[in-house]
């Protein structure tokens, strides 16, 4: 019978462009498909629409300009940003960052990992078509931003840190409201798995999908939780502690098989553990100063670096190199975690159908601010 | 007057009496010739490779139990105008194994071919296309050498120290093709 329909009707693959302009693509990503039928034969990813040359761009800034640069890599996860490329700065200057600061830099990371996964879990849904998880997400997210709003002014690109420390301290309550928030967000976490953990079309629509074993992850260099979905327990936080991780009780949630439906599991998982770091940040929170001894021209000595920490969405890693004599870096470059992670979209979408692909561009979270910088 | 540009990073050789860590000397021990410096600066162990040994010693760090770095967390460069291998590539490793991390370092002048590790790391690949793109290192054996951040048809390569930072602006207008030797010339006509 497939004999007679194949010399009835021509096959033929078929290519179609998918984005720029798409609204599941989460920004400019553009992904031409090769078709054949619905199944996806091969398939090439094109980015750069969003290059702003912030690399190049930091080269000419001085050291403190650049840390509102790197607010606009990650526009979801700015706070992040600001750490690793602060902390990298303090690495080569040999600074050390007062207990307190490193207190509060860990409480700050941890809400904005819960303000991205918001974020990502919302249109990852939507995606899929579960528009209210949507509308849900968004509300938690909301606090979030209050809380930066109140700490830092701002409420997505938060140039909140600075080389040796932070620029001010908390505001009084503050801390108070980031323990209602965790009240709050635990519960709702809850109610996100209610809606989607045992739901039949989510589970359809997420299980064996975009299936990367553990070796293959390693090898195309995934990080961050699409990693952990392959049952790698790869975490910086816990293999090479900074801020005051080491001082954190705190589990690296993994998952088995390494499908969209685990890397979903563990991102969810991080809710909690997040939620856990940040009670015992702000409960243990200790009193101190809240920036080191900093210069007040900061020059570092000639020399390079490479420090990564972990963003919400993987290693975001900073390699400078200082030349000593001039006021700003000789070489600044990103490692950027969307950008390495993307890359496995090819591997990942093939062989799938057209609508998995919107599915999966979702289950590795890419936000195209970082990922074309 | 501003200072002359500086001819290369320092790449500072580790302070003596410091015990160089078996990940590091395994390397020189293994394949004779591959090192030809090793530094080590605020924690991190970084060795300078040949880039005709450059593909071997990749695999023998990926493959080495000791060693055992299956991932590659970054591939990039940096850019020295006046030394004669101006461009330093930079590969940033990580052993997920061993949670240890190094960098491996390799020298080439404009156009000299640097062997392309995406077959080693396939996550390499995007990084050495990047490392073409915006550099324009001749990185050869790349399965997909083309541009990734930068339009097709652009002409330079943005991240070099001798590229403007203003970019080629209404020049590329006017000729797209080679705006890069009419700026210089304008520049050379204004002197006069």
């Amino acid at each position: 019978m497939t004999t007679h329909t194949g010399q009835m009707f021509d096959t033929e693959e078929l290519v179609i462009n998918m984005g720029p302009q798409h609204p599941s693509t989460h920004g400019v990503l553009r992904v031409v498909l090769r078709l054949d039928g619905e199944k996806v034969v091969s398939s090439d990813v094109v980015i750069g629409y969003l290059h702003r040359g912030i690399e190049k761009l930091s080269e000419n800034r001085n050291w403190t300009q650049i840390i509102l640069l790197t607010d606009r890599m990650d526009y979801v996860a700015a706070a992040t940003n600001n750490v690793g490329y602060c902390q990298t700065v303090e690495k080569l200057m040999q600074i050390e960052v007062p207990r307190r600061a490193r207190y509060i830099r860990t409480a700050i990371c941890e809400l904005q990992r819960i303000a991205s996964h918001c974020l990502w879990l919302g249109t990852h849904a939507m995606d899929i078509g579960a528009m209210t998880v949507f509308l849900y997400a968004f509300r938690e997210r909301e606090l979030i931003l209050d809380l930066f709003e109140e700490y830092c002014g701002a409420r997505l690109t938060y140039n909140s840190m600075r080389i040796g420390g932070l620029p001010l301290d908390i505001p009084v309550g503050w801390d108070r409201k980031v323990l209602e928030f965790c009240t709050i967000m635990s519960e709702k976490v809850d109610e996100y798995e209610e809606l989607l953990t045992h739901n039949r079309i989510w589970l359809e629509r997420t299980r064996g999908i975009g299936v990367i074993t553990a070796e293959q992850a390693i090898a195309i260099g995934l990080s961050g939780p699409p990693l952990r979905g392959s049952g790698v327990p790869r975490d910086i936080r816990k293999d090479e502690p900074y801020a005051a991780y080491d001082e954190m009780k705190f589990d690296v949630p993994v998952g088995t098989s390494g499908d969209t439906y685990d890397r979903y599991l563990v991102r969810l998982e991080e809710f909690r553990q997040s939620i856990r770091i940040i009670r015992q940040a702000i409960q243990g929170l200790p009193e101190g100063p809240i920036v080191g001894k900093v210069p007040r021209l900061i020059k570092p000595p000639a020399g390079e670096t490479y420090h990564a920490i972990e963003s919400p969405k993987g290693e975001i890693g900073y390699f400078i190199v200082s030349d000593g004599k001039s006021t700003n870096p000789y070489r600044f470059r990103v490692r950027p975690p969307s950008f390495c992670n993307l890359q496995a979209l090819p591997q990942l979408i093939k062989g799938h159908l057209v609508a998995d692909v919107v599915a999966l561009i979702g289950s590795i979270d890419v936000v195209l601010g970082e990922v074309d910088r | 007057m501003k200072p002359a540009p500086p001819s290369g990073p320092t790449d500072p050789a580790p302070p003596a009496g410091m015990a160089v860590p078996a990940f590091v000397s395994a390397i020189e021990a293994a394949i004779p010739g591959s090192v030809t410096q090793v530094s080590y600066y605020v924690g991190d162990w970084a060795v300078i490779v040949p880039a005709d040994k450059l593909l071997e010693v990749a695999r023998f760090l990926r493959d080495s139990r000791e060693t055992a770095f299956d991932f590659c967390s970054d591939v990039t460069a940096s850019d020295w105008p006046p030394r004669p291998q101006r461009f330093d590539v930079v590969y940033c490793l990580y052993s997920t194994k061993h949670h240890h991390r190094i960098r491996l370092k390799v020298r080439a002048a404009d156009g000299e071919a640097v062997p392309s590790v995406s077959g080693i790391w396939p996550a390499a690949n995007w990084l050495e296309r990047e490392v073409y793109d915006l550099f324009g290192v001749n990185i050869t054996g790349h399965p997909d050498r083309r541009r990734i951040l930068m339009p097709e048809d652009w002409q330079g390569f943005p991240q070099r120290k001798d590229y403007p930072l203003e970019g080629p602006g209404e020049l590329l207008m006017e000729n797209p093709l080679d705006w890069l030797r009419l700026k210089q010339a304008r520049e050379e006509s204004e002197i006069e």
